[in-house]
């Protein structure tokens, strides 16, 4: 972390960006909005605060790097792009429309700032563990970061990965759990249950960190209790415990709304709500 | 066999090539000593990382390493690299056109007492299919150290096809495979024999056997099955009019569907597909599978008689 993050600043880019993401699931037809907004504040903090980069040059050397292994939450990145200015802002109502940047799940090749593509659940782990090997080959103090939901933990590459850091003494890396406890089918508990995530990464050899993931204070203490236990050997978990749909009312902890986009009447509910928190923010800002 | 085999040229290619300048990483999964990346290890070991048995992690921490800027090869066996981590290469590697170079080797039936389940058949279907993927099968020991620099030197993802066992020498040392070109390796009028990988020395055979029966054939190495240099097979078969492709694979998905497709389109001629009969593999030692799946010599010479019939 360079300077002091700004807490305030946090908060509000986060208000800006559950508000993005609702219109522009809402415009879009369709995407994934539950996921989104459980993970807008843990994405808020490392855009605007934690991590070191450059939108005027996405591809700056000295940047930490950002993989979005949950990639069906594409459009919380995508409005932290667009709210610190990789991309203009304009691209966000063309989400998942044909030609547009913006793709339902992210593309490396078409998004400045976007580090590699993701959507099929289970692989940024591993993609994460060679970025950092990169890097250190090459000297780099930067780091990596590397946001996962709880359901792909399920996946059984996540925990080759996951030795696979240990082992390799991968300590410029920092992955986060968006322990939302839902999926597409239900509860985590119900569908495929992840039993005791922190012990479970403990027991592969990594340094375990918990946080509420909506309370920008909690995060940005994990974030730099993590920071000082980098360069230590071992890989660096935080996991967050959130709430699927944050931030609107009729969405927070519904899997229901794990991948289906508000109509208008709902679009509207959940606009006036996220309205009215940024609005708060700005007055205390 | 023969002389050596394609694998021996992995491990000590990548070797001169950082000792060339090539930042070059490999990434293995348990089997450094039959890939021969272990020759890679041992000189550059701060260059190598062993994933375990982990195929899927294997693709995934190259391609990561790939976004970090280096030329990320990785190891295993074909039947694992491709069939296990299909989904890492598909939508990490190729999806993100990533400079990562799957070179694994113990390919098609050579493979040989390890049986079916090792006898990986269906691979260059599965890559061929992949966008951006290039796909090369070199015939020879010279041809794989061409083919592994060719990878290096061009940015994205490649399949390296190498095998296990040793084969007859095909090219000299100084060979340079060129990325979608196909090699005329003798010339013929009446057919035309367009083989990858083992199965170049047997349509070579085949064709000293084929001209002792009066009939000329034309012999093309197809080491780039992606992208195919239709301009030399289109122009083979202009002059011979019928062609059997050979290839130690499955005949559906490989060298044979991506030439019949080609020709299919371009200029449609009688074709053979000589090649594994959509079975599995078995058990048994490479020059008893060889005879078994018919993919000798001798089984190309009976393909290319049914067509001048």
């Amino acid at each position: 972390m360079a300077n002091a993050p700004d807490v305030g600043l946090i908060r509000s880019m986060a208000a800006q960006m559950r508000l993005d993401v609702v219109e522009m699931i809402a415009k879009a037809g369709s995407g994934h909005p539950g996921g989104s907004l459980s993970a807008a504040d843990i994405v808020a903090a490392l855009y605007f605060g934690v991590m070191k980069h450059d939108p005027a040059d996405p591809s700056w050397e000295g940047r930490d790097r950002f993989v979005l292994s949950k990639g069906h939450a594409a459009p919380v990145l995508y409005a932290a792009l667009a709210e610190s200015g990789y991309i203009d802002r304009e691209h966000l109502g063309t989400l998942r429309k044909l030609g547009s940047i913006l793709q339902g799940h992210p593309d490396s090749k078409k998004v400045p700032g976007v580090e590699v593509s993701t959507g099929s659940l289970g692989q940024g782990l591993s993609i994460s563990n060679g970025i950092a090997l990169g890097l250190k080959l090459d000297r780099s103090a930067s780091r990596v970061f590397c946001l996962m939901g709880d359901g792909e933990l399920q996946e059984g590459q996540v925990w080759e990965a996951a030795m696979f850091a240990a082992h390799h003494g991968v300590d410029n890396l920092v992955a986060i759990v968006d322990h939302n406890g839902l999926q597409i089918d239900g509860a985590c508990s119900d569908v495929m249950c992840l039993g005791d995530v922190e012990a479970k990464f403990g027991a592969f050899g990594w340094r375990t960190i918990i946080a509420d993931g909506h309370d920008v204070e909690a995060l940005l203490r994990a974030f730099e209790a993590a920071e000082t236990a980098l360069g230590g050997g071992v890989p660096v978990v935080i996991v967050c415990s959130t709430v699927k749909g944050k931030g609107v009312s009729f969405m927070e902890g519904n899997a229901g709304w794990h991948g289906k986009a508000p109509n208008a009447d709902e679009t509207q509910r959940a606009v006036a709500e996220l309205t009215a928190v940024l609005e708060k923010e700005a007055a205390r800002g | 066999m023969g002389d050596k085999a394609t694998r021996a040229a992995f491990g000590e290619t990548l070797n001169d090539l950082v000792a060339d300048g090539f930042d070059i990483v490999a990434v293995e999964a348990d089997l450094s000593k039959s890939t021969t990346t272990a020759t890679f290890q041992e000189a550059n070991p701060e260059r190598f990382f062993n994933a375990g048995i982990a195929e899927a992690n294997m693709v995934g921490v190259a391609a990561g390493l790939a976004v970090a800027g280096k030329i990320a090869f990785t190891g295993s066996f074909a039947v694992f690299a491709t069939g296990r981590a299909y989904d890492q290469v598909r939508n990490t590697v190729c999806y993100s056109d990533l400079n990562v170079k799957l070179a694994p080797t113990h390919s098609g039936i050579t493979v040989g007492p390890d049986g079916g389940s090792h006898q990986m058949i269906e691979d260059i279907a599965l890559m061929r299919v992949l966008p951006g993927m290039r796909v090369l099968v070199p015939a020879d020991y010279n041809s794989a150290k061409s083919a592994l620099r060719l990878a290096a030197e061009a940015s994205g993802p490649f399949y390296i096809r190498l095998g296990r066992v040793g084969v007859p020498q095909v090219y000299a040392a100084d060979f340079k495979l060129e990325l979608g070109k196909a090699y005329v390796l003798r010339e013929g009028a009446d057919v035309t024999l367009a083989a990858c990988g083992v199965m170049v020395a047997e349509a070579l055979q085949a064709a000293e056997l084929l001209a002792v029966q009066g009939i000329s054939a034309e012999v093309i190495d197809v080491a780039s099955v992606k992208p195919l240099d239709v301009e030399t097979l289109v122009g083979s078969v202009r002059k011979t009019g019928r062609v059997v492709t050979c290839e130690e694979h499955s005949i559906i998905g490989g060298l044979g569907s991506a030439i019949a497709e080609l020709l299919g389109e371009a200029y449609p001629v009688p074709l053979r597909r000589v090649g594994v009969k959509d079975v599995f593999g078995t058990s048994g030692e490479p020059d008893e599978l060889m005879v078994y799946f018919g993919l000798t010599a001798l089984d190309i010479v009976t393909s290319a008689r049914e067509l001048l019939e």
